[in-house]
């Protein structure tokens, strides 16, 4: 029998149930944006493929009702950990004028929504982390107590704004989880030429903060690592720089071909310990998930998936001259 | 009314808008104890307390990007590039990010942040403290870029850009700071952004400038309505976006314009305004329209014959209208 583990982080069978099925809900929205674009009905894809344990794990340790969060293009997980629905997700797919993400304005993957409390996105990368200190600071001031969490790649580490957004929250101690989802590659350039210490949270010391380094493809270290540094955040103790490493499944995005800098075989080596394969065996192991309940996991979540998918391609565009509109305030 | 200076205006304004809001606050490098390298934030981090007047490390991207994200959760901060010259590592957080939240996320966020920063030459700055950075922002459609000339419009500008609820770059002439003196109302007062605004009524060459040389326009206005030169001067006071009512009227004014700016001549925001004449007023013009401007050399240099000779001064403008008046 495996040792049960969640219960020792004080969550209960139906919250790492809903941590799978979260999880679960994010892979399958992403499969079908790939199937939709090979089939030439959305132009963009950008996969949560191979990190959704991560973005889970870090969601749930969070206080959803009331923590920020400035995510980065791959965190599907994450924000349908903070509300965002598979409908909402399909309309950005698809450009449709209700995407609440944008309206149709930004390509896939560009998260936002202000009443989930997902700041809005760019595509230059790590500019989102210092919005999250900035969220942070803003909270405090207010006197909420919130914690800011932001995510981004290991590539991103090597950014300026990461450094002077560290240093920030570092220098202030600002209630801010800094989370590199290390997926190994940065495009097609590998963590080795990316990084010249062994892990992106040995950076952490430079800053004053909190460190570490955890399995990205298990959703309880996740959830641990980032609990620990949202309580000490919400102590006041500052910010901390989590790394979970994982694997990017996929292509860069639906306009890369990885063939051309990695092998299949370490493709599929890494598929082995793919979070949503080793979480339902664990989950399976301490009798929460069975054969049955994993069936009628996939089969609602393909219902969620279809209907979603059939709202958004049936969905309007934005009127042509309504892309006049909200440069400023009116 | 009392009458204060360009950099006594700043100050006013900063402290009269957190006053009235506590989601005002100021972030830069040296504005606490300091009170800022010019001393536009003196006096108020006694007032208000290091939580709300704010030294940063140097940083000057986190600076806007930390502003920005506070902005989006409700704040109203007031940042400072200790000089506008520093401010390129910024420009990705304020042209990526603050400039199109808005629009980015269809109106679901915004971003009420006011970047000031002192530009301008004409104090031994040489390359690095002296430019005019104003042409980067001009063509950004989500930003409005505020560059006043007196410490009246300095003050009602600079409050209705921490009360409005976009990002406003303000662009403050440091040789203006202590230089320029004023009529200032002690009362709570905003100017619209976006408005352009006559300084001087005439007949026979427009005028149309902003920062700085709008004084050397009036100075050179003075001397040459001695020789019977009537000068007609509009003060853009936002760059960006232009007013072009006011554009437009105050070319056919005088049928005459002569276009000041002291940032290189290439590419700067007067290239925009003599677009706007040519294309909305052309045949009511009776000369073409004229530019000065410095010189296109990447910035000014640190010796005093070769700054002088890059600046616009009261000298150049009066020529350059003369030249016009008699065309």
């Amino acid at each position: 029998m495996t040792n049960n583990r969640h219960e020792k982080l004080g969550l209960s069978d139906e919250s790492v149930l809903e941590m799978y099925e979260t999880m679960l809900l994010a892979r399958k929205i992403d499969e079908r944006m790939w199937l939709l674009n090979r089939a030439g009905k959305i132009p963009f894809v950008i996969s949560c493929q191979g990190q959704e344990a991560a973005q889970v794990g870090a969601a749930f340790a969070l206080d959803r009702k009331k923590d920020i969060i400035a995510p980065y293009y791959r965190d599907m997980g994450m924000v349908i950990a903070f509300g965002m629905t598979a409908k909402d997700l399909m309309l950005s797919g698809f450009a449709k004028a209700e995407d609440p993400n944008s309206g149709g304005r930004q390509m896939p993957g560009h998260f936002g929504q202000r009443k989930n409390r997902i700041l809005t996105q760019s595509s230059p990368v790590t500019t989102q982390v210092a919005h999250a200190v900035g969220a942070a600071l803003a909270g405090r001031m207010k006197g909420e107590n919130i914690v800011a969490l932001t995510t981004f790649g290991e590539g991103s580490s090597n950014q300026g704004d990461f450094h002077e957004s560290a240093n920030f929250a570092g220098v202030h101690k600002l209630p801010v989880i800094f989370m590199c989802e290390n997926n190994k590659y940065a495009i097609s350039v590998p963590v080795k030429k990316q990084l010249a210490c062994e892990n992106v949270s040995d950076r952490a010391q430079g800053y004053g903060m909190f460190g570490k380094t955890v399995d990205g493809n298990d959703p309880l270290a996740v959830y641990e690592a980032v609990k620990e540094a949202a309580d000490r955040a919400r102590k006041g103790e500052g910010p901390a720089l989590i790394e979970t490493v994982s694997y990017r499944l996929t292509p860069h995005s639906s306009d890369d071909d990885d063939r051309t800098y990695r092998t299949r075989e370490e493709v599929e080596e890494a598929k082995k310990t793919d979070g949503l394969i080793t979480f339902a065996a664990y989950l399976k192991d301490v009798g929460i998930l069975t054969d049955e309940k994993e069936k009628e996991l996939n089969d609602k979540i393909a219902a969620i998936v279809d209907e979603a998918t059939d709202y958004a391609e049936n969905a309007e565009y934005a009127e042509p001259e309504s892309a006049l509109k909200y440069v400023y305030e009116e | 009314m009392a009458v204060i200076s360009y950099i006594d205006a700043v100050t006013q304004a900063l402290k009269e808008e957190m006053a009235l809001d506590e989601n005002v606050f100021i972030l830069g490098e040296d504005v606490g104890v300091r009170g800022g390298v010019f001393r536009a934030t003196a006096g108020l981090i006694e007032e208000f307390g290091e939580n709300r007047v704010m030294d940063t490390p140097l940083t000057e991207s986190a600076i806007a990007g930390v502003g920005i994200g506070a902005a989006m959760y409700g704040m109203r901060p007031v940042a400072e590039m200790q000089f506008a010259d520093f401010i390129l590592p910024a420009v990705n957080q304020i042209i990526s990010e603050a400039a199109k939240i808005r629009y980015r996320s269809n109106n679901d966020w915004h971003v009420p942040l006011t970047i000031r920063a002192p530009y301008g030459g004409g104090v031994h700055g040489a390359l690095y403290h002296s430019q005019s950075v104003e042409a980067i922002f001009a063509n950004v459609p989500g930003l409005k870029v505020v560059m006043p000339s007196t410490p009246y419009d300095v003050k009602g500008l600079l409050k209705a850009s921490i009360r409005d609820n976009d990002p406003v770059i303000f662009l403050e002439h440091k040789r203006a700071y202590r230089l320029i003196k004023g009529e200032v109302p002690e009362d709570d007062y905003t100017l619209p952004i976006g408005k352009a605004d006559v300084k001087r009524e005439g007949d026979d060459v427009t005028v149309i400038t902003y920062g700085l040389a709008v004084h050397f326009a009036l100075q050179a206005a003075e001397k040459l309505e001695n020789e019977g030169i009537s000068t007609h001067i509009l003060d853009l006071r936002t760059v960006y976006p232009l007013d072009k009512e006011a554009i437009i009227s105050a070319a056919k004014k005088t049928g005459k314009v002569l276009l000041v700016t002291e940032d290189n001549k290439e590419g700067s925001v007067i290239g925009e305004v003599s677009a706007i004449i040519a294309e909305e007023c052309l045949f009511d013009l009776d000369a073409p329209v004229k530019r000065l401007a410095g010189p296109d050399i990447p910035a000014m240099p640190y010796a005093p014959p070769m700054e002088k000779f890059f600046m616009i001064n009261p000298e150049k403008v009066e020529k350059a209208i003369r030249e016009l008046a008699e065309f």
